[in-house]
């Protein structure tokens, strides 16, 4: 699926954009205007907006609790979700989920969730629903790989392979569960190799910094399920630049590795790539940092602006079903 | 009316649903090919296929995690969880994510999922297998809990689980499949979260449920013949829980004996003469009675674990001795 250039300027406005949404949120949260936790997303921009980018309207999207770049590549909106980590009511979750638990529905984005590997049954299951019905949908289920070493993970991608479930298990590894490393927590550190054990065909990323690799990867994937061949299993090699949460000392890992890593900023590699293809000029590229500059700046705004949720309203949304 | 076993009164609602939305499918442990391990749905593979009979690794948090994602996105599952004792291991699921996924996300997701369940001691099957944690369950806000103690009433419960947009955990007794009662002719759904009575008397006022409805019948047909004529209230639901009825009874009769198969401590018991005194203090006559299982877990030996169930004497004494 070839992009156009306006294609490529959206995609490079939704990774600066996270990666300004998050930076911002961090300062909130440092002012003491959000609470609870706060897990960014830096580091990773290439792998949520390649995925949302090559993704179908009815592929099923959800993901564990570093939620927010997955949440704005869907296109919820900047202001909804900075209201949301406000625990506003004009928040995605009216104020409701925060942080780790962002949703569209409408926009077939199923949300963050915060249980490490729960939502890989619940993925399944969402899948069961396509195949079901009989609609062509993939069920796109995003995770870390520290959430391969919990039962929910096995009982989940074997039921996949099980019932032929239209599903791709997509683990974004960015080499660390909290503090702990990859290899101090995984038997295998090649994660993509669990799926061998369910008969599930798998691959890994190496470079999940550079988008148009994210895209094509995730792109063959999506094949692969939607001609009915049942679950694929991909490992997306990446890095957060920051803590797993804001108050993360980080000490479980060497300065002289982040650098490295950030060398690789997906947003500069991206910036670089469409220069030098002569996509866009470094003019156009700047107009867009202004313009999600004043974005941001008008959904803090907004979300500051904002109504917390009534009093009145803390049982609106316990259950469903109303008498 | 029919008179049927609790069994067919299951089996029944189960295929009648299934026959009435095509959105209605079981999914658990040996519910196709074997016919259920209590064969309540014997004959169900047959007749209704393998798409909508769907048998199940032994992997609880499978069999009601990928409940909760077929429903978040429009099918109705059953989610047969083997023994109330296997719930524990699909813990997660049935406390922490189903009932959640409509508040935390601000009203955007249902859950329309029923988990049926057997639980209960009695049969020789060591302390694992025979608990009645009902009111573990019955303390997470969001979830439906509904345990009834009739044929009459299973069906026309377990018909309205099925429609209802929330979780409903629907729990069984494994010793009252063949409990015969009558049961209306036709089409009926007997309303969630209404308690109702059972038996009319104005000596003491009896709160159960499920198999203690049971042993207060029998109770109360003996203390009848001694001119005692008891109240009984079933408690159908333990939440929502309506203390309507057993409330109204105990301003009548102002004594009240509380029988439940579970543990006292944190018990329904527990809860129940609270609310009786927080609503109606001044209206006891006596310490309100709990009649409950001994605090231990429950041994093999026949005779030690018919000692430590509660009896149908164990009601009998504890009523007069609040008279």
């Amino acid at each position: 699926m070839a992009l156009k250039k306006k294609d490529h300027l959206e995609l490079y406005h939704q990774m600066v954009l996270i990666r300004r949404v998050e930076e911002r949120s961090a300062e909130l949260y440092q002012a003491g205007k959000i609470g609870g936790f706060l897990h960014l997303y830096i580091g990773q921009e290439a792998v949520s907006t390649g995925i949302v980018s090559v993704r179908q309207p009815q592929d099923r999207i959800i993901t564990a609790y570093r939620d927010h770049g997955l949440a704005l590549n869907v296109g919820i909106p900047a202001k909804a979700v900075i209201a949301e980590l406000l625990g506003k009511e004009t928040g995605v979750s009216k104020g409701r989920g925060g942080s780790m638990h962002m949703a569209d529905v409408e926009k077939n984005y199923w949300g963050g969730h915060a249980i490490v590997g729960a939502h890989l049954p619940i993925a399944a299951g969402m899948a069961l629903g396509d195949q079901y019905e009989g609609n062509d949908g993939v069920t796109i289920c995003m995770f870390g790989d520290g959430a391969t070493n919990i039962g929910f993970f096995h009982e989940g991608v074997n039921l996949s392979k099980v019932w032929n479930l239209p599903v791709l298990w997509l683990c974004e590894n960015n080499q660390y569960g909290m503090g702990t490393a990859v290899d101090r927590a995984s038997a295998v550190e090649q994660i993509h190799m669990k799926a061998e054990g369910y008969g599930i065909p798998h691959s890994r990323l190496e470079d999940g910094m550079d988008i148009m690799k994210v895209r094509e990867a995730v792109g063959a994937a999506l094949d692969h399920i939607r001609s009915g061949k049942g679950p694929y299993f991909l490992e997306i090699m990446t890095y957060r630049f920051e803590g797993h949460s804001m108050g993360d000392p980080q000490r479980y890992r060497e300065k002289d590795e982040v650098t490295k890593w950030e060398e690789s900023d997906p947003i500069g590699i991206y910036n670089r790539y469409l220069v030098k293809e002569k996509i866009a000029t470094q003019a156009d590229l700047d107009k867009i940092d202004q313009a999600v500059e004043t974005e941001v700046t008008e959904a803090v705004e907004f979300a500051e602006a904002s109504p917390d949720p009534g009093f009145d309203t803390l049982f609106d949304y316990m259950y469903a079903s109303k008498e | 009316m029919a008179i049927i076993t609790m069994r067919q009164a299951i089996s029944d609602a189960l295929w009648e649903e299934m026959e009435r939305d095509p959105k209605v499918f079981i999914l658990g442990e040996e519910v196709g090919v074997w016919g259920g391990t209590y064969a309540v749905t014997k004959g169900f593979l047959d007749h209704f296929g393998e798409k909508r009979v769907r048998d199940t690794p032994i992997a609880e948090s499978a069999i009601v995690g990928a409940g909760i994602g077929a429903a978040m996105v429009g099918l109705r599952p059953v989610s047969e969880i083997m023994t109330i004792n296997f719930a524990f291991v699909a813990m997660d699921y049935i406390v922490n994510e189903a009932p959640k996924m409509h508040t935390m996300f601000g009203g955007q997701m249902k859950v329309p999922l029923v988990i049926r369940t057997a639980g209960g001691g009695g049969r020789q099957l060591g302390a694992t297998h025979s608990q009645t944690p009902d009111a573990i369950f019955a303390h997470f806000p969001g979830l439906k809990v509904v345990s009834p103690g009739t044929p009459e009433d299973a069906k026309g419960l377990l018909k309205a689980a099925i429609r209802d947009d929330d979780p409903v955990l629907f729990i069984e007794h494994a010793a009252m499949y063949q409990v015969r009662g009558e049961v209306p002719e036709g089409d009926y759904t007997t309303p969630i979260g209404v308690s109702k009575v059972q038996r009319e008397g104005d000596a003491v006022t009896i709160v159960t449920y499920c198999k203690g409805l049971q042993l207060s019948m029998a109770a109360a047909d003996q203390l009848s013949q001694e001119g005692i004529e008891v109240e009984i209230v079933d408690l159908r639901s333990l939440r929502p829980l309506d203390m309507g009825p057993a409330l109204a009874s105990f301003k009548k009769t102002n004594r009240a004996v509380i029988v439940e198969e579970g543990w006292p401590s944190y018990g329904v018991g527990a809860e129940v003469a609270t609310r009786l005194y927080e609503a109606a203090f001044d209206y006891a006559d006596a310490p309100v009675k709990r009649v409950a299982q001994k605090e231990v877990p429950l041994p093999y030996n026949a005779a030690l674990e018919q000692f430590a169930l509660p009896q149908v004497a164990d009601v009998v004494a504890a009523v007069k001795e609040v008279l």
